[in-house]
């Protein structure tokens, strides 16, 4: 059966309940349409978001106390590895990029789907056997990785962990990482919708082509990277073993040039996802709408140009502390023009505090302190004082966390009820949210004190002075995960058995999603729409309200 | 080429698309080498003599004739494109066929290359690899992981070639529709130009 006979013999009906060539599991696993995949990567994700947050739980359960609190040293190492491979390869990267970038990003420009729906169905395969890979890892005899996420070597080739197993599955999920990129460059150029030019574009599509674009050009360095690790430790060829006549530190710059604008990766499409919310929920306007669209661009640039602040206490010229000083600076210049942008947006708008915009103002709050810290450390003087403190934990996490993850919860709000045409419980959604922002900022803020005064990070023992930091971080995790327990709880009851939503703009949203069904039907459009306006003009708001009985 | 449909208007065929999606891929594969260009380039500039002594070891004579077979061989690879696009199938099909055939000649060759170091006693792990001073094993690291990468490369390639004979025969390529032995062939014209790279910075400059 061919597509067009398919969709005839369909008629009407949404994605979810399309009958294409196959039944059952395989009409979701073989599925290459752009939405069954988005949503396919959306369980993987939570699935591997749980057992990373689970790690995360026990780290701070470990911390609770001084010495020893539930395991030893060494298993201890491997719980922070596995948070930090599993949150960042597994969750953060390709979080909103994976999913929502998939579901939404073809809607947005008005395609059908995107340009290679096979490859992107091969990109989810390969993501999901790198996380098994990881998870299998844990199981292997020798137990999984303990060198800390980044695999710094000399201690990455002498340790008798399974290196080469989360060494590949992180190459795998960076293979993944690149085919989604090619893939999304090449459909926002070929594939737009009639009249839809460049300025034209949501600002989402923006951030996921401006990502799109670091995807490419930077994760083949950790390819190689990887690759040559896995090479050290079977083969003894000595390119980074200073045994042999190698150079760690050379180890350390090809694994920032791609680790660092991969935090890029990880943000801007959690900002691309504020910069839809923020207008809709204020009814307003963008405010500079091409200065947030440019500064994508502007942090995909800088951002690759300042991996060299990840190494001001390894040993650099003080030319090359300089301009990486600076660099750093610079790019804080892209990020607060967003902000800037947002906050202006909220001026005088009429501003409606659902769900979706709760966690955006925290997005914008808790990234902001993020990000003011990371210029703390961006100054050098300051800098020796603070590397490898809990008070760089703290940060990350107030950025990672706090931006990203706050943009993933946003993004679940908001979008959840369009793709899956059911409602999760407003009320209960927004007492989730404040446990969240409290059990947040009592978990991590005692991180940015305790590393000030000289927690060093990754310790599994420590003085005295510094307990009460750690059991009010621990107990700030309890909050948070019973918060996120709430959250996940409500979206998934709410994805099952909430009330049925069958209006098309249930937030008053203009970007071409909102013009669909609620679930979208196969192929997204009955006709391909030719868009005439921009995406942002809340004057001619057209909201359908939905019933009361559905938002409770 | 002309023939081609080159509107995105159908959705399920844009030649465009598709060779900007290889092109894309292409970028990602030179900077999976550029990672090693760049170590070569700080390794070469802190043991400069050693690398200067070690490239004498390596035979430019079997380096010279891998080389001529990688260029004649993205001359065939062309060549078979070409005549696809005039609608001549047993000659693509042919040509395709000398291009795999000297793909793996290449990789013999390569292999015999590899097989005399390793007989002298230097790979990595050897007692001579250990003992030798840090530049010129640093050399002989780069050379069998760049060469080696390059060879899976070739490998990769031959393989790709090796299928779209297949759908030649098959009439999935045709005259009008050959988007897909074009992302072939730009492949190995990829692995080619990484060759010809590694030539000079291994064999000639001694």
């Amino acid at each position: 059966m061919n597509d067009d006979a398919a969709i005839a013999a369909n008629g009407h009906v949404s994605f979810l309940d399309y009958q294409g060539k196959y039944k059952g599991i395989r009409a979701w696993i073989l599925s290459t349409d752009h939405k069954r995949i988005g949503i396919m990567y959306l369980f993987a994700l939570i699935t591997f978001f749980a057992i990373g947050v689970t790690f995360g739980f026990l780290i701070r359960l470990e911390l609770l106390t001084p010495g020893k609190t539930i395991v030893e040293p060494q298993v201890y190492n491997e719980f922070f590895t596995l948070h930090g491979v599993i949150m960042i390869f597994l969750f953060v990267i390709p979080g909103i990029p994976a999913v929502f970038g998939n579901f939404f990003l073809p809607i947005m420009i008005g395609a059908k789907d995107v340009a290679f729906p096979r490859l992107n169905l091969l990109s989810w395969y390969l993501y999901v056997t790198g996380g098994i890979l990881i998870i299998v890892s844990i199981i292997m005899p020798g137990g999984p990785a303990d060198t800390g996420w980044t695999f710094y070597i000399p201690y990455s080739v002498r340790t008798t962990t399974n290196v080469i197993a989360t060494g590949t599955a992180a190459f795998l999920l960076g293979f993944s990482s690149i085919l989604t990129g090619l893939n999304f460059i090449t459909t926002i150029h070929r594939l737009r919708a009639p009249g839809m030019a460049w300025f034209k574009m949501p600002l989402f599509a923006w951030s996921l082509y401006a990502t799109a674009w670091i995807q490419v050009l930077a994760t083949p360095i950790i390819g190689i990277t990887l690759l040559l690790i896995i090479v050290e430790r079977v083969f003894g060829v000595g390119l980074f073993d200073p045994a042999l006549g190698g150079d760690p530190i050379l180890y350390q710059h090809l694994f920032w040039i791609y680790s660092h604008p991969a935090v890029y990766i990880m943000i801007v499409p959690a900002m691309g996802v504020i910069s839809e919310i923020i207008p809709v929920f204020a009814r307003r306007t963008i405010f500079g709408y091409k200065f947030i669209a440019f500064s994508s661009l502007g942090i995909a640039l800088f951002g690759s140009l300042v991996w060299g602040h990840h190494m001001f206490a390894v040993g650099m010229s003080d030319a090359g502390q300089f301009v990486f000083s600076f660099l750093t600076f610079m790019v804080a210049i892209p990020s607060a023009i967003k902000v800037f942008n947002w906050t202006a947006t909220l001026y005088k708008g009429s501003i409606s505090l659902d769900p979706p915009m709760l966690y955006a103002l925290a997005f914008i709050f808790l990234f902001s302190i993020g990000g003011f810290t990371g210029l703390i450390q961006g100054a050098l003087s300051v800098d020796i004082h603070l590397t490898d403190t809990s008070f760089i934990v703290g940060h990350f996490h107030y950025v990672m966390f706090g931006g990203t993850g706050m943009g993933v919860f946003a993004a679940l709000h908001y979008w959840l009820p369009k793709m899956f045409g059911r409602m999760y419980n407003m009320k209960r959604a927004k007492v989730a949210f404040w446990i969240i922002f409290v059990g947040f900022n009592t978990l991590y803020f005692p991180m940015f004190v305790m590393g000030w005064l000289g927690m060093p990070r990754r310790y599994y023992d420590y003085l005295p002075e510094y307990t009460v930091y750690h059991q009010i971080a621990t107990v700030g995790s309890w909050i948070l995960i019973i918060g996120m327990g709430i959250m996940f709880t409500n979206l998934i009851r709410g994805i099952l058995k909430g009330n049925v939503v069958t209006e098309k703009n249930i937030w008053g949203g203009e970007t071409l999603e909102w013009a669909t069904d609620t679930p979208p039907i196969h192929e997204n459009f009955e006709e391909i729409p030719l868009v005439t306006g921009t995406p942002y003009e809340y004057k001619q708001n057209d909201i359908e309200e939905l019933p009361e009985e559905v938002i409770h | 080429m002309i023939s081609q449909d080159n509107t995105a208007v159908h959705a399920h065929r844009d030649d465009i698309g598709s060779r900007m999606g290889m092109w894309l891929f292409l970028f990602t594969e030179l900077l999976l080498f550029g990672g090693l260009f760049f170590l070569y380039s700080v390794y070469r500039f802190l043991h400069q003599a050693d690398f200067h002594v070690a490239a004498k070891e390596l035979d430019i004579i079997i380096g010279t004739f891998n080389t001529a077979i990688l260029l004649t061989s993205s001359l065939t690879m062309a060549m078979s494109i070409t005549a696809m696009s005039r609608d001549n199938k047993k000659l693509s099909i042919s040509l395709q066929v000398v291009t795999i055939l000297l793909g793996i000649s290449f990789l013999i060759n390569k292999y015999f290359e590899w097989m005399t170091h390793i007989n002298h006693g230097i790979y990595p792990g050897s007692n001579d690899y250990l003992s030798m001073d840090s530049g010129r094993r640093l050399f002989f690291a780069l050379y069998y992981v760049m060469t080696g990468l390059h060879a899976l490369h070739v490998i990769v390639g031959t393989v790709l070639i090796g299928i779209m004979t297949r759908f030649t025969v098959k009439n999935v390529i045709t005259h009008d529709s050959y988007v897909k032995l074009e992302a072939a062939g730009l492949y190995w014209h990829l692995v080619d130009i990484i060759w010809i790279f590694l030539f000079p910075l291994f064999y000639l400059i001694t």
